[in-house]
């Protein structure tokens, strides 16, 4: 028997229990060539995340494997140590805005209910309480006049910013964002990271797919760097320097894209 | 004698078919609708096309087995259970491999119907045959409609119906945000299924009634036609309902009133007369309330543009914009700006001062997207933020 590897073993288990996402040699592919292969990324309970890696890398898809939108080749992926079925209702979601159909007969409003589903399963009464909780949501990305608009109406930063509102109804723990500040004004992004790290301050997890390297270091505490593999992964200060940029990027990074002030070492 | 039509004064039969129309007209818009909003509504059309082999072979089944091979629910249970194998093709063809699921739709819709006629003109030759008045399958019959017919579609749309009402939450999900679906935990595969189960019961009993190359109309002519009305779904659902319910409805009285005018066409010509009206004539989305819109925000444009020239003093060579503003009182005849005129202009020009400062700071970044070149700024800012930004107009001009 091997003891090391038995000791390894309960480690991990503890470190899995103690993190709201830990995803274990997950590897997926569309076709021949895998997306992401053995990627292992253990989030820090409480922290904010950057998913961070040149396009292509795998971030969207890294997130959509781990929360089972796409079926992996292999990997497992627990919550707090349990498998994710069982915890869906402590996952929130924020899918990329180009995800979805804008033209579709949907108000504000009606898509922040959304996020309401899971708690009121099919048949369940919208209270009071319910729509009290929606419109409470808006305020807080500050889009609490526009709840009766058809969400086609909407400049992509308010949309952005629905889209937020939908995942804080779901009140959980762990807030998963895909590209939340693509395409927005600096407005939307400063309401969106204002509302993300309020999350945190209330010892809630966020998890998103970053793509300007220059804000790394203001908006998150930790950051995973990807390329089909993990490169690097662990607090900003530790994880995000030039070398392992240059490594995840392939050495195609200028480094006028990167301002070494706010790079660590 | 439409009028008795209408008011159920022409017969028993007359009765039922217009009542059993009007029930498959409700049921078709309410699971059309999900169809629509999922962007999968010629999926509709292959199922339909996929049922004729079934009800072929389910002839010929129950004539082998002794029968007279013309039980209603026999020839509907094959025409289901060959409906749901074209949508197992289609669904298998679209995951499993590269191809698109409209060319998938193409390949099941042609192969089974092209199959289904030849069944159809075997059994022409068959004796048993010449009665079974299969071919009322491809356009709809409803000259022998029974009670236990009509039975059947109240059945059915009651059983839709509720269907809908249970699974409106993740239909709507599923059809607005698949991902959010399938993140939240709602299994999209299971939604889907239960979709197009639900469109494939619609279809399957509105053979009898429209046939099955028009049932694709009943399923998606009210949904489009609501959607021209509202921008909710749940309106949607409710809005494609009463379409299809009247088109149904009026549809099959029409038909009474002129029994040589087959049911299912005119049904569906009703419909299209409902959604030809929606697209010219709904305030919101409507043809002609575009046109209308378009034209009065041309005329504020050359009406803004005008102004802006009179106030730097440059001429107006646009007709168009010296009629504009010579109907508005705003420049005489010759050109010249009247008193109002001038007032206008002063005022267009310090809006567009005020809103070159907002645009170019910052601090007015949210504003600054509501600027469209027509929108006066006094609607966006308040008046401490008008004096704070007129303070910046001044400044310049003072120290030079």
């Amino acid at each position: 028997m091997n003891l090391a590897l038995v000791t390894s073993r309960d480690t991990d288990q503890a470190v899995r229990v103690a993190s709201p996402l830990a995803v274990r040699g997950m590897t997926v592919s569309y076709g021949q060539t895998p997306a992401i292969f053995s990627v292992d990324m253990t989030v820090r309970a409480g922290a904010m995340t950057a998913v961070v890696g040149p396009n292509g890398a795998g971030k969207s898809t890294l997130l959509k494997a781990a929360l089972g939108v796409i079926a992996p080749l292999a990997g497992s992926v627990t919550v707090f140590g349990q498998p994710m079925a069982a915890m869906r209702d402590r996952i929130a979601y924020v899918p990329q805005r180009t995800s979805v159909d804008w033209d579709f007969p949907v108000r504000v409003i009606d898509v922040v209910m959304m996020g309401m589903y899971r708690k009121l399963g099919l048949l369940g009464r919208v209270r009071g309480q319910h729509k009290a909780l929606a419109q409470d949501c808006l305020d807080r990305v500050g889009m609490a006049d526009f709840a009766h608009r058809q969400i086609g109406q909407l400049s992509g930063g308010q949309q952005q910013r629905v889209f937020l509102a939908r995942a804080l109804a779901q009140e959980a723990d762990i807030y998963v964002l895909d590209e939340p500040f693509a395409g927005v004004d600096a407005a939307t992004e400063k309401a969106i990271i204002a509302v993300l790290q309020g999350l945190r301050d209330a010892g809630k997890t966020v998890l998103a797919v970053h793509h300007d390297l220059a804000t790394v270091p203001d908006y998150f505490d930790d950051v995973v760097l990807l390329n089909t593999q993990v490169v690097a992964a662990g607090p900003v200060a530790e994880a995000f320097t030039e070398a392992n940029l240059q490594a995840a990027y392939g050495g195609r990074l200028t480094t006028a894209r990167v301002d070494p002030e706010s790079v660590a070492g | 004698m439409l009028a008795d039509a209408l008011l159920l004064q022409l017969g028993y039969n007359a009765t039922l078919v217009t009542l059993g129309a009007a029930l498959l007209g409700i049921a078709a818009g309410v699971a059309g609708t999900f169809l629509f909003l999922r962007k999968r509504a010629l999926v509709s059309d292959a199922i339909s096309h996929a049922t004729l082999p079934g009800v072929g072979l389910a002839f010929v089944v129950m004539v082998a087995m002794g029968g007279e091979g013309r039980s209603l629910f026999g020839l509907l249970l094959g025409a289901g259970v060959s409906a749901a194998l074209g949508l197992l093709c289609v669904q298998w063809l679209t995951r499993r491999t590269r191809l698109g699921e409209d060319a998938a739709i193409g390949a099941v819709l042609s192969v089974f119907f092209g199959f289904g006629i030849v069944i159809l003109t075997v059994i022409q030759t068959m004796n048993a045959g010449r009665q079974a008045g299969l071919e009322g399958f491809l356009l709809g019959s409803t000259a022998g409609m029974l009670r236990s017919d009509a039975i059947l579609l109240a059945v059915s749309a009651a059983l839709v119906l509720a269907l809908v009402l249970i699974l409106r939450r993740p239909l709507g999900l599923a059809a607005f945000d698949p991902g959010y679906a399938e993140a939240t935990g709602w299994s999209l595969p299971r939604i889907d299924l239960a979709m197009m189960g639900i469109v494939l019961v619609v279809t399957v009993v509105g053979l009898k009634v429209v046939g099955l190359i028009l049932i694709v109309a009943l399923l998606i002519v009210p949904a489009v036609t609501a959607r021209f009305w509202t921008e909710r779904a749940d309106h949607v659902v409710i809005i494609a309902g009463v379409v299809g319910g009247v088109s149904g409805y009026v549809g099959a009285a029409a038909s009474a009133v002129a029994p040589a005018l087959p049911t299912g066409p005119i049904v569906v010509l009703v419909g299209f007369a409902i959604f030809l009206f929606s697209l010219l004539y709904s305030p919101r989305r409507g043809v002609l309330a575009s046109v209308l819109t378009h034209l009065r925000y041309q005329r504020r444009v050359h009406v803004r543009q005008g102004l802006l020239a009179l106030a730097n003093g440059q001429p107006i060579y646009e007709a168009l914009t010296r009629r504009l503003l010579a109907r508005s009182g705003l420049i005489l005849p010759d050109g010249v700006p009247t008193a109002e005129g001038q007032a206008a202009a002063s005022k267009a020009l310090l809006d567009e001062t005020r809103w070159a400062i907002v645009r170019g700071d910052q601090a007015y970044a949210l504003a600054a997207t509501r600027y469209d070149g027509l929108t006066p700024i006094e609607t966006v800012l308040t008046p401490d933020q008008l004096t704070e930004i007129d303070g910046k107009i001044a400044a310049p001009r003072g120290i030079a």
